[in-house]
């Protein structure tokens, strides 16, 4: 099953290879990978997606946490949770087509960023099934080129309290 | 205070942290340490080579329970080092290990004996650091000796580039290290042991299967308090050797690939399996779905990742073996309302049935009256040695041998490699093992191969009056490997066979050392009395029954009932 593993780590040279040397050295795979700052100087959140039976993501946690520069790991599979990726795709936009890719990308409430005599530029921005729904829609029109961010989370605030 | 070198920065903190011996080899990236060392309060041993002195610090460690330190040179020298790092991460031991490294400006750049040492040993180390600035110097090394020997110990490289060493500096006061991001969890939750103790007292054939967690952690007292009380057959592994005494009556000795058939026997059949700072290597389980198949499992271990890896555990304790041990103590005391010392039926018919089992098939071997077997050498340096000296091995047939015949009584008196199985590691681990203890007895025991992989340690034996004793069982192959050629690839013994060895009688005499020989039965005891006799070095050379087998055996893949035996 697919998971997506929050991890809060210190900004510490080296530390991002040590979390993706764990996961070659151990067998385990990365679906997809983002790492950023936090409003906390000096520590950083990495969004981790891989797929694996609950022993095999139970083992991850675990091997992610044992990791000295690691403060907080957090499988979000199990909790409600937001998640958003962004692709950006270049795709075909010829006389024919150029009004149904601008409508296919107003349902997706995308946006076109850079615009050229054969091709539209777009950003969509979701989560990984609607990106994945935008790309199919738009591959017979004809994708030139597509960039993925691979996915960041969150978990939904406690609406009790 | 005023301004000092980096390089006398890290020997005043080595001193601080209460470090009295180290083990490396010089190199131009390490110059200005080993300017800072001449002279100091530390003992510097000069190895032969940095696997050497890697492996003897280790030795030390393993026989002390303190943080060992070796000090290698950049290069060439760091990557000697790895093989050393990688068996202490195998088998949890606290080092430290600094390592020269080019100076900063020339970092990238394939300066001269440039390596990334924090690149190639991220994996086999506990933790590691590349010092970027001369502030970080003395808090870096806090930190790496507080990694190294909390929670589940292990190495930590610290690579430390010259010019910081050759650079000027305030020294640090000294401050308690605090890691956000690194909390060991020593408690158990007491919930857990409350758990445990029910399914203890509850179970009829229980089994205590213990590791080196409980000889990392000192908590032998515990562990034999426990399998007292409870009347608790125990069993080890290759590491836990020693944690429980091997000729107590509830000692079933060594378990898995080379153990005991009541051990293994005992494993198959418990209906309650108590694993004590133990991992459930595949040498111990075999086929895993055959492993202690109608048993529930409770697994004490510090490192949260060790359970359910590989095995299925019913109630885990993430915690010190020696605090949850003495918790679970505490608790049968004090609200099992049972008074253990009125229950000889405990666990009984159980344990008369594992009575029977080591009765049946005890460990033994074929015996002859003129070739010498390997099994007679390790009973006879039992004998001769009161069981009390502290036995380093080698790797292969040897290093089973000594694992089951010499009924270690202690802790921390059995130094082997056991994750990693490096060949070489035995003879400069005991080295570090006899500088620890002077006035101990140390025996290698060794196989004519692998003593060849660190022989030049024998130099540095010399230097420092270090009065090892090499135990060879010399059976002219690379044994281990042979008996499995025997068994399991038609006898086809693709180069195992060591047709050139050198005489170690002679190599002794070259090293300064003393060398004897044993070719028959009756020449060992003799041999062994006067090496034990000797002040000096002693390579003993133990001609052997050449294709003598190490039984019993469980095929590597199957169940672990499915043992060859003698
Ligand atoms: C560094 C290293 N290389 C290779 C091996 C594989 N290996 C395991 S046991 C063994 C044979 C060891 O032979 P010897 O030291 O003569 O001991 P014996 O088994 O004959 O007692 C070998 C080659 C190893 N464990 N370590």
């Amino acid at each position: 099953m697919k998971h997506t593993i929050s991890v809060l780590l210190q900004n510490k040279p080296g530390v991002l290879s040590r979390v993706t040397g764990l996961f070659s050295g151990r067998g385990f795979n990365i679906e997809s990978l983002c790492v950023a700052e936090t409003l906390e100087p000096g520590v950083s959140c990495l969004t981790v997606v891989s797929r694996g039976d609950d022993a095999i993501i139970e083992q991850i946690t675990k091997q992610l946490h044992k990791l000295i520069d690691v403060i907080k790991v957090t499988d979000i599979a199990g909790k409600e949770y937001v998640e958003r990726e962004m692709v950006l795709i270049r795709v075909k936009a010829e006389s024919h087509t150029r009004a149904e890719v601008l409508r296919i990308i107003d349902i997706f409430r995308g946006k076109v960023i850079d615009v050229s005599a054969r091709s539209y530029a777009v950003e969509v921005t979701g989560p990984a099934s609607k990106i994945q729904a935008v790309i199919d829609i738009l591959r017979p029109i004809g994708i030139k080129e597509i960039v993925r961010t691979g996915t960041i989370a969150m978990a939904r605030a406690s609406k009790t309290k | 205070m005023g301004k000092i070198t980096g390089a006398q920065a890290i020997v005043n903190c080595l001193l601080e942290q209460g470090v009295k011996t180290i083990f490396g080899y010089p190199g131009g990236a390490v110059i200005d340490l080993y300017d800072a060392l001449m002279g100091s309060e530390i003992n510097h041993v000069l190895v032969r080579h940095e696997q050497g002195a890697v492996h003897a610090a280790d030795g030390m460690a393993r026989v002390t329970g303190k943080v060992g330190v070796a000090l290698l040179t950049s290069g060439p020298g760091a990557t000697n080092g790895v093989t050393g790092i990688a068996t202490a991460y195998m088998d949890s031991i606290p080092l430290v290990v600094l390592t020269g490294q080019v100076p900063r400006v020339l970092i990238g750049n394939d300066a001269f004996q440039e390596v990334d040492i924090v690149g190639i040993s991220r994996p086999c180390t506990k933790h590691n650091y590349l010092v970027n600035k001369i502030e970080d110097l003395v808090p870096t090394l806090r930190e790496a000796f507080h990694i190294a020997k909390s929670g589940r110990p292990g190495p930590v490289l610290v690579d430390l580039p010259k010019d910081l060493m050759s650079g000027e500096m305030l020294y640090p006061p000294q401050r308690p290290v605090s890691l956000q991001s690194y909390q060991p969890n020593y408690n158990p939750h007491p919930f857990q042991v409350q758990k445990a103790c029910k399914k203890m007292i509850a179970a009829k054939n229980p089994v205590l299967y213990v590791g080196g967690g409980v000889i990392s952690s000192n908590a032998s007292k515990e562990l034999t308090e426990l399998a007292t009380k409870l009347k608790i057959p125990v069993t080890m592994t290759l590491m836990g050797l020693g944690a429980y005494p091997g000729d107590a009556e509830l000692s079933m000795g060594m378990l898995g690939m080379h153990g005991t058939f009541a051990a293994n026997m005992a494993v198959a059949k418990c209906d309650l399996l108590i694993a004590v700072g133990a991992r459930f290597d595949d040498r111990v389980t075999g086929k895993l779905d055959d492993f202690a198949k109608y048993a529930k499992i409770i697994h004490i271990d510090i490192d949260p990742t060790s359970i359910s890896k590989n095995v299925k555990v019913h109630v885990p304790i993430v915690a010190d073996c020696k605090m949850a041990l003495t918790a679970i103590n505490k608790w049968l005391d004090e609200n099992s309302g049972i008074n253990f010392d009125e229950e000889p039926d405990r666990n009984w018919p159980w344990r008369e049935t594992i009575r029977e089992w080591m009765s049946k098939h005890p460990l033994c071997y074929k015996e002859n009256d003129s070739i010498i077997k390997p099994q007679y050498v390790i009973e006879m340096l039992h004998k001769h040695t009161g069981g009390e000296a502290i036995i380093t091995t080698e790797v292969g047939q040897n290093q089973m041998w000594a694992a089951q015949f010499y009924k270690f009584a202690h802790p921390r008196h059995f130094v082997t490699s056991g994750g990693l199985g490096t060949m070489g590691f035995g003879l400069p681990a005991a080295i570090g093992a006899q500088m620890a203890f002077p006035g101990k007895m140390v025996i290698d025991v060794a196989g004519d191969g692998s003593i060849q992989m660190n022989i030049q340690e024998l130099a540095t034996a010399k230097q420092y009056n270090c009065p090892v004793k090499v135990a060879i069982l010399n059976n002219g192959f690379l044994g281990m490997v042979r008996q499995w050629q025997e068994l399991f690839y038609n006898k086809r013994y693709a180069s195992t066979t060591m047709n050139v060895t050198p005489d170690f009688v002679d190599l002794a005499k070259a090293y300064g050392a003393v060398g004897l020989r044993a070719t028959t039965k009756d020449e060992v005891e003799p041999v062994i009395q006067e090496a034990l006799a000797t002040d000096n070095i002693v390579l003993m050379d133990f001609k052997i029954e050449r294709e003598e087998d190490v039984y019993p055996m469980v095929p590597a893949g199957k169940a672990t009932t499915e043992m060859l035996l003698v």
